[in-house]
């Protein structure tokens, strides 16, 4: 590892600055993974600029229903807040299905936006990859490993595949991503905030230098929807998704389908937002008909690489079975105004993380 | 470049430098030999090196000592005392949940910061309902225990240990020694230890 200066921003505001100003300085979150690339020399920045105590970790309801989630607020802080696990299942499931009890302790919301695909040729510095070192080539092309790798969206520069659980599920809920840079604010949807390969695999979002999250945003739940994520891995626990899915299901007094989000998450460079399979869902209600459509629908654009071809049936198994559930399933509770001395309570928890 | 640390290490207060890159469990072992957290894999994969900072269950193995700068760390080694062992400790040892015993200290470490968790009322990935209290059977036990790798395979005698170390810290509110103070100022919802 290269020496690096380290230093501890005050504020937002501070931070943004001394990152702006160093094009090899980079936000420190909780280091599970950037602290884990500079070991393994995927990332060697001279400067690093802590953005842990910054202010940036409780979690608040937005007028409206919404909630605002900190960029600081850690894994599992967020996964077992009250108004997550109550209004936004698929939000706190997603999050316990990855990584471990320690990591979530230390990953920051705004981090797991921020952290890379684990493609095996990614993090061996040995091997050539056109995301860690542009102009390389692509060793997943080539095989044998891809288990992990895209079906979806991928360039002839990179199959990389993104490993949030967190945004897949932040995609189906419609989030939104609040940006401090040099210039100002800005808002990204979570849906835009991570980009496909194309012919620059190298970056991951559309952020620029010295942008930093400061806060991910959840609308209001729809009054009858009901939610989940599903995740299918090689280990019961423990383990990279090989597919995932959240979606949001939202039925009408009659049964039929009002609205319907799924993103799908082991597939591709991005949470993958399967816009086609909730076109084939909309009009009726979600019968087997309808559900079949929608899973045939969302991998119809698939190209597989030898060795993970397989994926293309999971992911119409697993939306499948996803869908039967939330169908059959009864609606959360809606959303209520908050109780003033609740969301005092709620602001305190996240602090001093 | 280097840093003063400070760094309060079961229960002493140390003040250390460190070269910016050296991690909070390097610090610790080759530092301030606190040699309880161990290196395995060293990416944050096996749970060896698993500690109680600020009172919530890390890898120590993926923060940099640096940015650790007044924190209270609690190692394996300072959860109990010389005779009188944590009783998570007593559990792994009543229940031979161990056999080489590299992974140990963290395996205690993570069952403490665990069972905290659970304490709380935290779900896991096993909970079915993750708006509902979650009840620490052992699916819960295994899941949430899942960070925390144990190459002799011991895993059966390890949910053991922490389903009889659950059931004694659900059934015994008395317990003032001050091994499980340490743990028990240090709530994973809720404590105000500045970090």
């Amino acid at each position: 590892m290269i020496p690096f200066d380290y230093q501890r921003a005050e504020d937002a505001a501070g931070a943004v600055a001394a990152v702006a100003a160093d094009p090899d300085a980079r936000f420190l979150g909780g280091g599970t993974n950037l602290v884990d690339h500079m070991k393994l020399g995927v990332a060697a920045p001279h400067r690093l600029v802590d953005v842990t105590r910054i202010g940036l970790d409780d979690v608040a309801e937005l007028p409206g229903g919404g909630v605002r989630i900190g960029a600081g607020v850690r894994n599992s802080d967020l996964a077992a807040h009250p108004l997550v696990r109550g209004r936004y299942p698929a939000l706190s499931r997603a999050l316990l299905s990855g990584a471990s009890g320690q990591l979530r302790n230390a990953a920051t919301t705004g981090g797991n936006l921020m952290q890379r695909t684990r493609c095996v040729y990614f993090e061996d510095v040995t091997t050539p990859c056109n995301k860690r070192a542009p102009g390389t080539g692509c060793s997943a092309l080539e095989g044998p490993f891809t288990r992990y790798h895209a079906i979806l969206g991928a360039s002839e520069h990179c199959a990389a595949t993104h490993p949030s659980d967190m945004a897949v599920a932040l995609n189906a809920l419609d989030a939104e991503v609040r940006v401090l840079g040099p210039g100002g604010e800005r808002t990204i949807p979570l849906d835009e905030f991570h980009r496909l390969p194309g012919d620059a695999p190298d970056r991951d979002t559309v952020l620029e230098h010295g942008e930093l999250i400061t806060a991910v945003e959840l609308p209001a739940p729809a009054g009858a929807a009901r939610s989940t994520y599903r995740k299918v891995r090689d280990r019961a626990s423990y383990a990279f998704a090989l597919v995932s899915v959240a979606a949001v299901l939202d039925l009408d007094g009659g049964g039929a389908v009002r609205d319907v989000r799924i993103a799908l998450g082991g597939v591709a460079h991005k949470p993958w937002r399967a816009r086609a399979a909730e076109d084939a869902l909309r009009g009726g209600a979600p019968g087997e008909e309808r559900i079949a459509a929608a899973a045939t629908a969302a991998v119809a654009a698939a190209r597989p690489l030898p060795g993970n071809a397989f994926k293309v049936d999971l992911v119409r198994a697993t939306l499948g079975s996803v869908l039967r559930e939330l169908a059959a399933g009864p609606a959360q509770e809606p959303a209520e105004p908050a109780d003033p001395a609740d969301s005092t309570e709620n602001a305190v928890e996240g602090e001093g993380r | 470049m280097e840093a003063d640390v400070t760094l309060r290490v079961d229960g002493t207060t140390r003040v250390v430098r460190v070269d910016t890159r050296t991690t909070l469990l390097d610090a610790l072992r080759e530092k301030l030999d606190a040699t309880a957290p161990k290196k395995g894999c060293d990416h944050g994969q096996c749970g060896a090196c698993t500690v109680l900072l600020n009172g919530r269950r890390v890898n120590a193995c993926l923060t940099f000592a640096v940015a650790q700068d007044g924190a209270e760390v609690v190692t394996a080694a300072g959860l109990g005392a010389d005779g009188a062992p944590h009783r998570v400790q007593r559990a792994f040892l009543d229940n031979d949940g161990f056999q080489c015993g590299y992974c140990t200290p963290g395996q205690v470490c993570s069952a403490v910061g665990m069972l905290e968790e659970a304490a709380a009322g935290w779900p896991s990935a096993a909970t079915g309902d993750v708006a509902a209290e979650p009840v620490l059977d052992d699916a819960e036990i295994r899941e949430r225990m899942s960070g925390n790798l144990c190459r002799c395979g011991a895993y059966v005698n390890i949910v053991a240990a922490v389903r009889e170390a659950a059931a004694d810290s659900a059934g015994n509110t008395g317990n003032t020694d001050s091994a499980d103070s340490v743990t028990s100022e240090a709530a994973p919802a809720g404590g105000a230890e500045v970090r």
